[in-house]
């Protein structure tokens, strides 16, 4: 069960337009998530995969996931550790494939107010920066949190075929 | 009495069993078809299948299509193929296209798209089925995990943006063209994964094959679907791909209302020149005479977007009896078998072979990136979708965007040029 909460997150800080090819790279499309996992965002930024932490978060630029359909732009964010993206605003298709692999997206209309570095705490519902103030999101339906709590999709699938 | 309804309304609530929806409202719908090809397809599917014990809901309303990682040129890609082959095999799947074309083409080349549809595809450029009138858009492989073991998926019914395009298109400017323009103008993501409907004198004379450029390309604009409503031109491709009359006898229903609330947009198509997008975004577009003289070392022509038949024949109408520039490579991918062998019936391939064509299979090639792409530094025109950074080869690559007709001036110049001055 994963957490809808957290505290003392590290921001990494990208810019806008982040597209999915940037995310999983093409030409490591035919491996498994930890290949692609670790060439994730290396065209931007060639340290992210080797140094990013569990429990990290990412804040960008309006427009983050356009592009392609692969969902591992973002399942290489969720092997990677990647506690949640916030970003004004998110492609449509990789908004849904990442709430599918559990993936939790933040609609943050001032997310490049925080910095490279800051810390930041999210209540289940807005976001907060260390100093304190207060940075409003974009209300997320119950089932996509679901589906977040429940670690994606898949798992979502399992515990029904269980109880059925 | 309920509120006119868009043509987007009416597919999402058809598939809800609904007699009407709500713009806003999330609704479960029933997929009347399911595609997916070998990169997001059984590869990924399979595992997580088997892992829950579950069964496809109906392989009839599957296709299965190989066109990313064929011909497979190394042992990666030759065991995606064999496993996309073994599972096809294993699931008895009805509906396989192996090596023929690309998926968003050959789907409606074998008549499985019609008029009042509500279908998904494993790739972001599904929304090409919305130029035959049905609802169709790309997910992932998770989400079409969901799709294969409940046949639902779920959707919020979306706002319609309406692109009416008036006038008649010049000579040498195609719906590509139109595309270019518009994502130009309101961005990536400037459709915000609402509903395109693509209306007006100018979108109802293109072709079937044209319109498919349109909805295929509102992926680039953002938009989750880009409709086109079904008329004459629709039910005549239709009868020719060989779907029976009574699967068509209310297919030109499916319209907006009059007055249905939507968001319009008007452009001339008078006054549109050819479109060019610079390295490395879609929406870097301007007209071709901001390009003037930027030098080519390749001219690509493929992909679902840029290498169907009227694609094909476009180029050829302008290197007819021409040879391309010294130092540019033509490359020309045609988007289907069928496609092809009709070029060739026509003297077209001939013609492109005669300019310095080098023919490639019918597959997704260098537009997807996940085979041979192109070498550091090559400066490309291409008529494919997407030029992001590293996509299509090493991150110096730069790669401009434009129409069949564009990417043909430009090779027999070695320069990107204006196709109406050659026509």
């Amino acid at each position: 069960m994963a957490q809808l909460t957290f505290d003392q997150a590290k921001v990494w800080r990208f810019g806008a337009d982040i597209d999915t090819d940037v995310l999983a790279p093409g030409a490591y499309m035919k491996h498994n998530i930890d290949v692609i996992a670790q060439h994730c965002l290396e065209s931007v930024r060639p340290e992210f995969a080797s140094h990013v932490n569990p429990g990290d978060v990412l804040v960008a630029g309006p427009n983050f996931g356009i592009g392609s359909s692969r969902e591992q732009a973002a399942g290489a964010l969720v092997h990677l550790g990647v506690r949640a993206v916030i970003a004004p605003s998110f492609s449509g298709l990789f908004f849904r494939n990442a709430f599918n692999l559990g993936l939790l997206l933040l609609t943050c209309e001032q997310a490049l107010l925080l910095q490279e570095g800051d810390a930041v705490r999210f209540d289940g519902q807005n976001l907060y920066r260390t100093e304190g103030d207060v940075l409003p999101c974009a209300g997320i339906p119950d089932f996509l949190m679901d589906m977040v709590q429940a670690g994606g999709l898949l798992n979502l699938l399992k515990q029904q075929t269980a109880t059925r | 009495m309920n509120a006119p309804q868009t043509l987007a309304q009416k597919l999402i609530a058809k598939a809800a069993g609904l007699s009407h929806v709500n713009v806003g409202d999330v609704v479960t719908c029933e997929v009347d078809l399911a595609m997916f090809h070998d990169s997001s397809g059984p590869r990924r599917l399979k595992p997580m299948l088997d892992e829950l014990g579950a069964k496809l809901w109906d392989p009839n309303k599957v296709v299965l299509v190989l066109d990313h990682y064929v011909p497979a040129i190394d042992p990666d890609a030759q065991r995606i193929v064999q496993i996309t082959r073994d599972t096809a095999r294993t699931w008895a799947l009805p509906n396989v296209i192996d090596s023929e074309g690309i998926c968003h083409v050959v789907l409606p080349e074998r008549g499985h798209l019609k008029p009042g549809m509500f279908c998904v595809g494993g790739d972001s450029h599904s929304p090409t089925g919305g130029a035959f009138g049905a609802y169709m858009f790309g997910i992932g492989a998770t989400e079409m995990l969901g799709v294969v073991v409940t046949g639902k998926i779920w959707v919020q019914v979306p706002r319609t943006l309406r692109m009416q395009w008036n006038g008649k298109l010049q000579q040498g400017v195609s719906a590509k063209d139109m595309m270019l323009h518009m994502i130009g103008k309101f961005g990536m993501n400037g459709g915000q994964y609402q509903a395109i409907e693509f209306s007006g004198p100018a979108v109802m004379a293109l072709s079937m094959q044209e319109r498919m450029t349109l909805s295929n390309m509102s992926a680039e604009l953002g938009a989750q679907a880009g409709l086109i409503a079904a008329d004459e031109v629709t039910l005549q491709y239709l009868q020719q791909v060989g779907v029976s009359d009574t699967l068509l006898k209310d297919a030109t229903r499916w319209q907006s209302d009059e007055g249905a609330a939507c968001e319009a947009y008007f452009f001339d198509a008078n006054a549109l020149s050819p479109q060019v997008a610079a390295p490395h975004s879609p929406a870097n577009t301007q007209a071709v005479g901001a390009f003037h003289n930027t030098a080519i070392d390749m001219a690509y022509i493929g992909a679902c977007t840029g290498a169907k038949l009227e694609d094909l024949r476009a180029a050829a109408q302008v290197l007819k009896g021409h040879k391309v520039s010294a130092g540019v490579q033509l490359m020309v991918a045609p988007a289907s078998a069928r496609d092809q062998a009709q070029a060739e019936a026509e003297g077209v391939m001939q013609v492109l072979r005669d300019a310095g064509a080098q023919v490639l299979p019918n597959t997704c090639g260098a537009c997807a990136g996940y085979g041979a792409t192109f070498a550091e530094n090559t400066t490309v025109i291409s008529s494919t979708a997407r030029n992001f950074k590293g996509r299509m080869g090493p991150a110096s690559v730069q790669v401009y965007l434009a129409s069949p007709w564009t990417v043909a001036a430009s090779a027999l110049r070695g320069h990107i040029s204006d196709v109406r001055e050659m026509l």
